[in-house]
């Protein structure tokens, strides 16, 4: 039925469009729920699950009951299915599109020969072409034979009709599962002492590691859930510098969370998963001196991270740009790799840049003396100007002011300072980030940095 | 009790004893702290306060340092003590720089001590004036002084504390980007008496 023809039916139809990755997602889910019914679940189509339940019957009393206490479980869910148990995977499909039901051993013909041929998982055309020469249902087409059946409407058609009354062989392939990186213990009695804590998470860890190690994988965080027995729950997350699957070098890290969690009456169970996995290919271990080197330092990257956020250990990387804020990037150590600097020839550049600073009282361009951070300076030698202008395909605030002229200046004093002067702005127009009350006159000089 | 180093004065009188944390005050103290960035090799770290607005500069350090400079930014001074004791005992680092923003105690000392003993590791803390600890090996008064040519830039670098050793003063010529320095004679400035009382 076309939406319009719906519409017209039911003028309020509420409707949204398919998410097509979200059923898929939730109809593997639901692969995996229902692997409590057989070993071999695959998904059969788009809107599909089909298990292989040779065997399993009479676990749950009987076939009958099996369909009952599915139906029961996903009717509980709030989900409405159709289902049937046949003796072939091409019978079972069409007749849980068909109706549903379950076909009695031996009894395939029967059973499925009232459908239509549609239900086969023949394509359009050949259900055309059949019912087009009265061949309507799929009792009229199992008495015929074989070969001009074949010639006429092609072998796919033979194919099908064998496989769904059990002359052809065709077995539920269930798809690998994604390793899951989770492991759990529970415990007969409650642990409250750290160090038993710490034991059970050597054991998982482990655990977890050798599972990372078989799909070579390494943890970018762990995730420690501990469940006490008041049924509250305590949590402990790290990260790590870099995909690791060391359980003695993890261990390490949890040492701080652990000591800080509250145990209250006891804990129960453990919890162990890794939800950020990154590939680690297998590496030689315990190599020379440079590998133990790195594995240290990439240990201490993690302990700092976590103590005071990965975003606040940071390494610097070099950046295309004049304007001095941007001469170089402080990206966070965990997720960048050193970049070689390269060093072009050009102006000195001071060792400590910060934000602007106005300087006061000046006189004369460059000034021949002035105050800055309340110290009186006396210009000894000025270098410069060095003219840099302004990125205009970035609308950076502390650039409005247009371009700068900047001079290095050694002063009488001692300090050799990075002045700037703005010329497009003369006077007071307002320093970036200051909101200091000055005269209207010679206010746009500025300190930004210290040379050595 | 082992002594973890030999009591042998170092050949040049920059040198900071390994394996001790040592103080930098004055207004030059980056530039001692860059200068003796450049005579370590491996990795370095630097800490300086999440609210600090001075951040060291890429393109004006000196070569083959920015590479291997780590810089942590940590919020809090309980934060920042216990990210230099912790960097300091890695083996792997070669240098720590870090920059207390109130009073470093005895006790934040002496553990920095025992870090840097543990690890193997040297630390430069950078004080402001007489906010050190009395448990730093060295401690040194830098400020940069004005020059009288165009292409010098003379610094004044004063040992004023020392634990195993005699104080000295030195006036140099350091150009920023090596780990080279000239040493000037010709300062002209006595920090000792010129006459011995008799």
């Amino acid at each position: 039925m076309s939406l319009a023809d719906a519409r017209a039916i039911c003028p309020d139809l509420a409707t949204r469009p398919a998410d097509l990755a979200r059923e898929a997602a939730a109809l593997a889910s639901l692969r995996r729920w229902a692997s409590r019914y057989a070993p071999m679940v695959g998904t059969d189509g788009v809107d599909g699950l089909m298990a292989d339940i040779s065997g399993v019957p009479h676990l749950f009393g009987g076939e009958e009951l099996l369909r009952d206490d599915l139906h029961a479980r996903l009717e509980r869910a709030g989900l409405h299915a159709a289902s049937s148990i046949a003796g072939t995977r091409g019978a079972a499909h069409a007749l849980a599109r068909h109706g549903g039901g379950i076909v009695a051993d031996g009894r395939l013909v029967e059973g499925i020969g009232h459908l239509p041929v549609a239900a086969l998982r023949v394509d359009h055309a050949t259900a055309e072409a059949l019912a087009r020469v009265g061949l309507a249902r799929i009792a009229d087409l199992a008495q015929l034979p074989r070969a001009p059946l074949a010639r006429r409407f092609g072998a796919g058609l033979v194919l099908r009709l064998d496989q769904a009354l059990g002359a052809q062989s065709e077995p539920v392939a269930a798809e690998p599962d994604a390793p899951h990186f989770g492991v759990r213990m529970t415990l007969p009695e409650p642990i409250g002492k750290q160090e038993d804590v710490m034991a059970g998470l050597v054991r998982l860890l482990n655990r977890l590691c050798a599972k990372l190690a078989a799909t070579h994988r390494g943890a970018r965080r762990v995730r420690l859930e501990l469940r006490r027995v008041d049924r509250g729950t305590a949590q402990i997350e790290i990260g790590l510098a870099r995909p690791m699957r060391d359980p003695a070098r993890i261990a390490a890290l949890f040492t701080k969370g652990v000591d800080e969690i509250d145990s209250g009456f006891g804990i129960d169970a453990l919890r162990l998963s890794a939800p950020v996995t990154e590939a680690l290919a297998p590496e030689q271990i315990g190599g020379g001196p440079a590998i133990r080197h790195e594995d240290a330092l990439a240990d201490l990257m993690s302990s700092l991270g976590n103590r005071i956020g990965f975003d606040r250990v940071l390494r610097f990387l070099p950046a295309t740009s004049l304007i001095p804020e941007r001469s170089f990037i402080l990206a966070p150590a965990a997720y960048s790799t050193p970049e070689p600097i390269s060093y072009r020839a050009g102006s000195k550049r001071p060792i400590t840049v910060f934000p602007p600073e106005p300087v006061t009282t000046t006189s004369g361009t460059p000034p021949a003396s002035f105050r800055w951070r309340r110290m009186r300076f006396t210009t000894l030698r000025a270098t410069g100007p060095e003219r840099i202008t302004p990125e205009w395909w970035f609308d950076d605030p502390a650039w409005r002011t247009g371009l700068r002229d900047y001079w290095r200046i050694e002063t009488q004093e001692g300090p050799r300072l990075w002045l700037f002067v703005t010329p497009q702005s003369q006077g007071w127009n307002g320093p970036p980030d200051s909101s200091w009350p000055a005269p209207a006159s010679a206010q746009n000089w500025y300190v930004q940095g210290e040379f050595a | 009790m082992k002594i973890l180093h030999d009591n042998s004065a170092p050949a040049d009188p920059f040198d900071l004893r390994r394996h001790r944390v040592h103080e930098a005050e004055g207004r030059g103290r980056r530039a001692f702290a860059l200068f003796q960035a450049a005579r370590h090799a491996g990795p370095l770290v630097w800490i300086v306060p999440a609210h600090s607005p001075e951040l060291p500069m890429l393109r004006g350090l000196p070569r083959g340092v920015g590479e291997r400079l780590y810089l942590c930014r940590p919020t809090g001074e309980t934060d920042l003590l216990w990210c230099v004791e912790e960097a300091l005992r890695s083996s792997p680092v070669a240098l720590v720089i870090a920059e207390p923003s109130s009073q470093l105690s005895l006790t934040a000392g002496r553990r920095l001590q025992l870090a840097a003993e543990a690890g193997r590791t040297t630390g430069l803390m950078l004080t402001r004036k007489e906010a050190g600890s009395n448990a730093t090996e060295t401690r040194w008064s830098c400020e940069s002084a004005a020059s009288p040519a165009a292409d010098s830039t003379l610094q004044h670098w004063g040992l004023i504390k020392n634990k195993k050793g005699t104080t000295g003063s030195w006036v140099l010529n350091w150009n920023g980007a090596t780990a080279a320095f000239d040493l000037v004679s010709e300062a002209g400035e006595r920090c000792e008496p010129a006459a011995t009382a008799r």
